[in-house]
């Protein structure tokens, strides 16, 4: 009794002035925590502050060990290790005994042990499992209290796989009378969907129910679910948008209750989750995107308030408005909301505002060109996060007239910049820009001496090779090629006579590379002195000995010139003695190879063509000697990802903080996209041990497929003829704001104001950043600034770009866009070719801007047999047309013999002329495609010497007959055949043709047209077995990897999947494991692409792998396509 | 066998998923916030709730140089930092800093009213909060916190409903205290009704 007495008593004066204040246990200054936060605070050192809390922890877990300890000191103990936690202090020991407090104490002590266990551990914490029963128990209890906190603590933290266990309980909950225990559960189930989808499939429509839920709380929650659902498969959830829209239009006009209010704003978490949804659904979609103008507009003009909360809705609203499908009216005034946030005066506003108008400065370049000056003064803004935000929007402004300007801000930028991951990431963009707009020779390599020089060591692995692959590579002039070497060579050596041991290391092996493979183009130089530079970098204490070897090579490469032996010997006497295998390696290279000219001739030739080398990268040649080895007892090759996951495995929990790498911000360049995980691309690295490959195979040509190929060698020579094109445009006066040209709308058209003398400076700058926009935008309003096809490939694999709404033009549903921009360049490559054409040219540009639909009905012909070939291939049925097209018919019958088995596309009209009607279509073979076109004379004379060319740059087209047909009987017809077989892969191949005949006065007729054929007609399945599958996989080296949607009504949604694929796309399907299944298809025999797919998160995680480099985006794009269609 | 290959490649997909940013891919971004953090002007950490799972050598990287970074901005900067690939939002309220981390396409001007809301919460509660009240009552701010935010999300905004759940459970806690009360006045007084 007395025990309770004394507790009791001690326990009153907190008891008692509770009374007066509910939830202010103010103070609580007897209490051990009291006393303990108060030691803390006495204390003056951190080593003071680590011994008591050490000594507070040990007392604590003697206690918590005591069988004597109830739970009601347990929970104050518990509080105190909280808080010992929160100061840094492990106090591992306690977990256990948190849940133990959430089992077995009464409702008070069991908020204080659930909540201990939820910030103690996290969702992968083994100890979690114990807790299984506990919320169990606490699920089915009758006091409410109990039930919330087992909610409460479910939808923070559960174990994955014991969802099914509390399932049931949790469906339960969803009727329950309570509407806080409908809102936890609601929450409980999206927080399952997050981490086992699979597992909470089946209860789709109990969402649906959440959503109706009278109480406004329950249908907010059950919008978080429904927003992840709808990112995820926007098609499913079309039928909601009413609803939804509802919903807004409720929410805006006051009508929830006035406790959602938040300053006076009705509800605005609920508002800016439901715009969210909405721009979703709406995103290239016209059809809904119409149900929602709307209440946009409505939201758009309630929000009015001068407050936080109301801007945070209008940015929603514009977000939305950009993403969806486009109106003017609601573009104009979304537009007008980007101003004032940017001119506001409010840094957070403003902030936004930049962020804003990054996001649609693609859509809308003039938007950036009216607030000019404003950009230039947050350029100069003493917040750098203001500054990081511009420039941000100057790099998407971007073109080859204002590089320069933009790059230097950049580079100024970075010299202030202290912090490792904004440098990296604007280092990498300064990069990409050099590449994609370099002016001239001598900028670019000072501009990329600065990235390798501020890049540092923690430079991006690809920047430096994609720059010596350029250097490699080069372009079609062979001069230009060697100015800009020479450049390279001129510069480096200055760099080398300087002070080498500032540079980093991936620099100084940049520039080995360099001076190992160019030097001799410098004549007044010596071997000799390059030799001794080299000598003294190999002297410098900092050289890592990755760098040395990479000098080495340079050496051995240096001395075929006929460079004196002293130097090199030295050399190698002194390093073919070194511990490091790699570097005694190259030493004996180079002391053998400089003695043996002949050799070195063979093994390092100079001056030879740049021709790509073949790497056997499944390295085939030492199979014999794995054989032999693995006959001997050795031990399987696993590639290091694997050994690391076995590794990771052994440890059983992966504590890996996949949450946190996650976002790959928009800001995030670029990037190492391609790197797989075998590393087997021979490109993935300069590192030392891969060095050798350049080696082995010829110092000429450094092997680096699968580097992103961002400078291709047509690119930058367009770059620079659009520079000189666009030049006299381009010079406007300086003091003049730039205003973009005839531009009749009034809201857009900027006038000039009075400029001050002061802000003559800021308007020169203005000039310099934004000229070329005014050009750009003389587009259609809706259409992409983009215009070099060039530019657009890039993108495509470039993850900055991969901002989902804005960034693009709303136009564009994503997955299409690789069709349009591939469409886009080989209808300009039409435009060319067939002057005739250019009427239907002219619509099919407007594909370039972005409308897809519309070249379908103006392009019947080429278009619908695109999508029924496609159909009536996989079937393996004939072409079943005949009624529509009664005029095919007896085309049809013109066949050839040996083809008329097999599958063939509908037959289209080609082109006409006065006296000859073209049609063709593709008939497909097991080993190639031949494509048919059919010459049916419509005159009544004969016609002479008809000739018909067909070319295509990615198809190697070869002629059945190469002699012009002699003559063609009046209404008779000729067929020619081709065979097709693919060079390099692409998502459409077009092929342009020339047909020219002779007409009775025996002048020349010729008549252009085109054709195309999808990459789809050209694949084949490739019969595997899972084994040599393995084998295959192992050896290619360019991989992609994408998410795509499942057919989750299906019962098997991986089989069935798979089957569209095999059935549209003519796929081999190895096998079906579990929830995996394996993929092959083949171009030709040696032109395979394997697939590799998993059902993971309801989508089909595909990975595609080919020895080619474009096929994997283009197989996928066809993937996408199949899946979406069906 | 080479099908094994395969399932140990399939563990790999998480990385490669989150690595994989195209246009081309259907993104799956959250807006879900990763974390809250509490500190005091001298950078002593008064509360932090992670909504994804790190490892405690992580979050002790994370709380001191973002706690460092917060700290040395001037007060008449942007709320808004980008910090490795998150973004941060952060507000002063006197000697406290609220910090909420959240993916780079948030909407950083909400995150910034959830702070706000939050302290109105805890004012409300505590009745004119201070960093003190915080202090030693930081279970409190807890419960607060996860009846405001559930695993990250909004879970209930309407000010009233979260302090009335709070001060249920809150309530036991005194019926209960009465009730002990009670019955150590009956073993006192021996059979007097009070």
């Amino acid at each position: 009794m007395s025990d309770v007495v004394e507790k009791t008593l001690t326990a009153l004066p907190s008891l008692l002035s509770l009374d007066s204040q509910p939830g202010s246990a103010k103070l609580s200054t007897n209490s051990k925590l009291g006393s303990l936060i108060r030691g803390i605070t006495e204390l003056t050192s951190k080593h003071e502050e680590e011994k008591l809390i050490q000594r507070e922890l040990s007392s604590i877990k003697e206690q918590v060990s005591s069988p004597n300890t109830t739970m009601r000191q347990m929970k104050e103990l518990m509080v105190r290790t909280i808080y010992c936690e929160m100061l840094g202090y492990e106090a591992t020991f306690s977990y256990i005994h948190a849940i133990k407090l959430a089992q077995q104490g009464n409702v008070l002590e069991k908020r204080v042990g659930y909540l201990a266990v939820s910030l103690f551990l996290n969702e992968s914490h083994e100890l979690l499992l114990l807790l299984v029963n506990t919320v169990l128990k606490d699920l089915q209890s009758t006091n409410l209290i109990e039930v919330c906190m087992a909610l409460t603590v479910v939808s923070q933290m559960f174990p994955k796989d014991m969802i099914p266990a509390i399932l049931p309980l949790v469906e339960e909950k969803l009727n329950h009378s309570k509407e806080i225990i409908r809102r936890k559960a609601v929450l409980a189930l999206y927080k399952f969907y997050l981490i086992a989808p699979n597992q909470v499939q089946h209860i789709h429509n109990r969402f649906r129910k959440a959503l109706c839920d009278k109480d406004p709380g329950v249908m907010s929650a059950s919008l978080h679910i429904y927003l992840q659902l709808i990112q995820e498969n926007p098609e499913s959830y079309k039928d909601l948008t009413a609803s939804f829209v509802t919903i807004l239009k409720q929410v805006v006009a006051g009508k929830l209750p006035m406790d959602f209010n938040y300053h006076s704003v009705p509800a605005p978490w609920l508002q800016i989750q439901l715009l969210r949804i909405l721009s979703l659904l709406g995103k290239s979609d016209q059809s809904t995107s119409e149900v929602m103008y709307e209440i946009l507009d409505e939201s758009l003009r309630r929000a009015e308030m001068n407050h936080n909360i109301t801007y945070a809705i209008l940015y929603e609203c514009v977000k939305c408005i950009y993403t969806i499908h486009p109106k003017s009216e609601l573009l104009e005034k979304a537009a007008k909301v980007i101003g004032n946030f940017v001119l506001s005066q409010r840094i957070n506003l403003k902030y936004l505002g930049l962020k804003a108008l990054t996001y649609v400065v693609h859509q809308d370049p003039r938007l950036a060109l009216q607030h000019q000056m404003t950009i230039i003064e947050c350029l100069d803004h003493p917040d750098v996060i203001i500054k990081r935000e511009t420039l941000e929007l100057l790099f998407r402004i971007t073109n080859d007239q204002n590089v320069t300007v933009i790059v230097e801000k950049m580079l100024d930028f970075m010299s202030i910049n202290k912090e490792d991951h904004t440098t990296a990431d604007l280092v990498g963009k300064v990069a990409e820009l050099a590449e994609k707009y370099a002016p001239d020779n001598e900028w670019f390599v000072e501009t990329m001496n600065t990235v390798f020089s501020v890049g540092g060591d923690t430079l991006q692995p690809d920047i430096p090779n994609s720059f010596l692959k350029l250097l490699s590579e080069g372009f079609d002039d062979e001069e230009e090629n060697k100015k800009l070497r020479l450049f390279a060579v001129n510069s480096y050596i200055s760099l080398l006579q300087g002070e080498p041991s500032k540079l980093p290391q991936r620099f100084l092996q940049a520039i080995c590379w360099v001076l190992g493979e160019y030097s001799h183009l410098r004549e007044d130089v010596e071997p000799d002195l390059v030799l001794r530079l080299l000598v003294k970098l190999l002297n410098i204490k900092s050289t890592s000995s990755e760098t040395k070897s990479w000098i080495l090579m340079a050496m051995t490469k240096l001395c075929s010139g006929g460079a004196p032996l002293s130097v090199p010997l030295e050399v190698s006497e002194t390093y073919s003695s070194s511990m490091d295998t790699m570097l005694r390696q190259r030493a004996q290279e180079l002391q053998y190879l400089s003695q043996n000219p002949e050799l070195q001739a063979r093994v390092l030739p100079r001056g030879v063509s740049q021709e790509p080398m073949e790497v056997d990268s499944s390295l085939s040649f030492l199979d014999g000697f794995v054989s032999e080895a693995l006959a001997a007892g050795a031990a399987p090759y696993k590639p290091p990802h694997q050994r690391q996951e076995e590794l990771s495995r052994s440890k059983a929990l992966s504590l890996e903080p996949y949450g946190l790498s996650l976002p790959i911000s928009m800001s995030s360049c670029s990037i190492a996209d391609r790197q797989s995980p075998t590393l087997l691309s021979v490109s993935s690295g300069l590192s030392g041990d891969r060095t050798d490959h350049s080696h082995k195979g010829g110092s000429t040509t450094l092997k680096l497929d699968g580097v992103r190929r961002v400078w291709g060698k047509e690119g930058y020579l367009a770059q620079r003829e659009s520079a000189e094109e666009t030049a006299p445009v381009e010079a406007p006066s300086p003091l003049q704001p730039l205003v973009q040209q005839g531009d009749g709308d009034a809201s857009y058209s900027q006038t000039p104001t009075p400029i001050p003398e002061c802000e003559q400076e800021k308007q020169q700058l203005a000039s310099s950043l934004f000229v070329g926009l005014a050009s750009q935008s003389s587009v259609c309003l809706m259409g992409k600034s983009e215009q070099t096809s060039q530019r657009f490939r890039r993108k495509l694999k470039d993850p900055a770009a991969s901002f989902p709404s804005s960034t693009q033009n709303p136009l564009v549903s994503p997955p299409s866009s690789v069709g349009h921009l591939l469409l886009d360049s080989s209808i300009s490559s039409d435009l060319i070719s067939s002057p005739e054409q250019t009427h239907l040219s002219s619509v099919d540009l407007t594909v370039a801007n972005g409308e897809v639909e519309l070249p379908d009905r103006d392009m019947k012909g080429i278009k619908s047999t695109l999508l029924r070939e496609d159909s009536a291939l996989a079937a393996g049925s004939s072409p079943h047309e005949e009624l529509d097209r009664p005029k095919d018919s007896c085309l049809t019958s013109h066949l050839p013999a040996e083809l008329s088995g097999l599958p063939h596309s509908e037959i289209t009209p080609l082109c006409t002329s006065p006296s000859l009607d073209l049609s063709s279509c593709h008939v497909q073979k097991d080993d190639s495609l031949v494509l048919l076109v059919f010459m049916k004379s419509s005159s009544d004379y004969d016609i002479q010497q008809i000739q018909v060319q067909v070319t295509c740059e990615e198809l190697e087209v070869s002629c059945v007959c190469d002699s012009p047909v002699e003559e063609l009987k009046s209404h008779g017809v000729v067929v020619c055949q081709y065979f097709l077989t693919v060079k390099s892969p692409s998502v459409y191949f077009v092929l342009s043709g020339m047909m020219s005949h002779q007409i009775p006065d025996n002048s020349l007729q010729e008549t252009q047209f085109s054709h195309r054929i999808p990459l789809t007609s050209f694949l084949r399945p490739l019969r595997l077995s899972t084994e040599e599958y393995g084998t295959m996989w192992l050896a290619f080296s360019h991989d992609t990897k994408q998410n795509l949607p499942l057919m989750m009504d299906a019962e098997e949604p991986l089989t069935a999947t798979l089957k569209v694929l095999k059935d549209k796309l003519q796929l081999h399907v190895v096998e079906i494991i579990g929830n995996e299944g394996i993929v092959a298809c083949c171009l030709r025999q040696d032109q395979p692409c394997l697939l590799h797919c998993r059902v993971h998160a309801g989508m089909l995680a595909v990975w595609l792998r080919s020895p080619i480099p474009e096929l994997p985006d283009c197989l996928l794009y066809h993937c996408q396509r199949a899946l979406q269609e069906s | 066998a080479p099908m094994n290959l395969f399932m140990r490649m399939s563990l790999t997909t998480h990385s490669f998923l989150s690595s994989f940013h195209s246009h081309l891919c259907f993104v799956i971004s959250s807006f879900q916030m990763q974390f809250m953090l509490l500190f005091s002007r001298q950078g002593k950490l008064r509360l932090q709730k992670w909504y994804v799972p790190l490892s405690d050598k992580e979050k002790k990287k994370i709380t001191r140089e973002l706690v460092q970074t917060v700290l040395a901005r001037k007060p008449k900067m942007c709320s808004f930092l980008e910090w490795r690939d998150l973004k941060i939002v952060y507000k002063r309220y006197a000697s406290l800093y609220f910090c909420c981390a959240t993916e780079g396409q948030d909407n950083e001007l909400i995150t910034l009213e959830i702070i706000h809301r939050y302290v109105e919460l805890l004012d409300k509660y505590f009745g004119s909060v201070c960093e003190l009240d915080i202090i030693f009552n930081f279970e409190k701010a807890y419960f607060i916190l996860d009846e405001f935010l559930l695993g990250g999300e909004a879970q209930e905004t309407s000010k009233k409903n979260v302090l009335k759940a709070i001060e249920q459970a809150d309530l036991l806690q005194e019926v209960r205290g009465l009730t002990i009360l009670i019955g150590c006045a009956r073993e006192l007084f021996g059979g007097f009704t009070p």
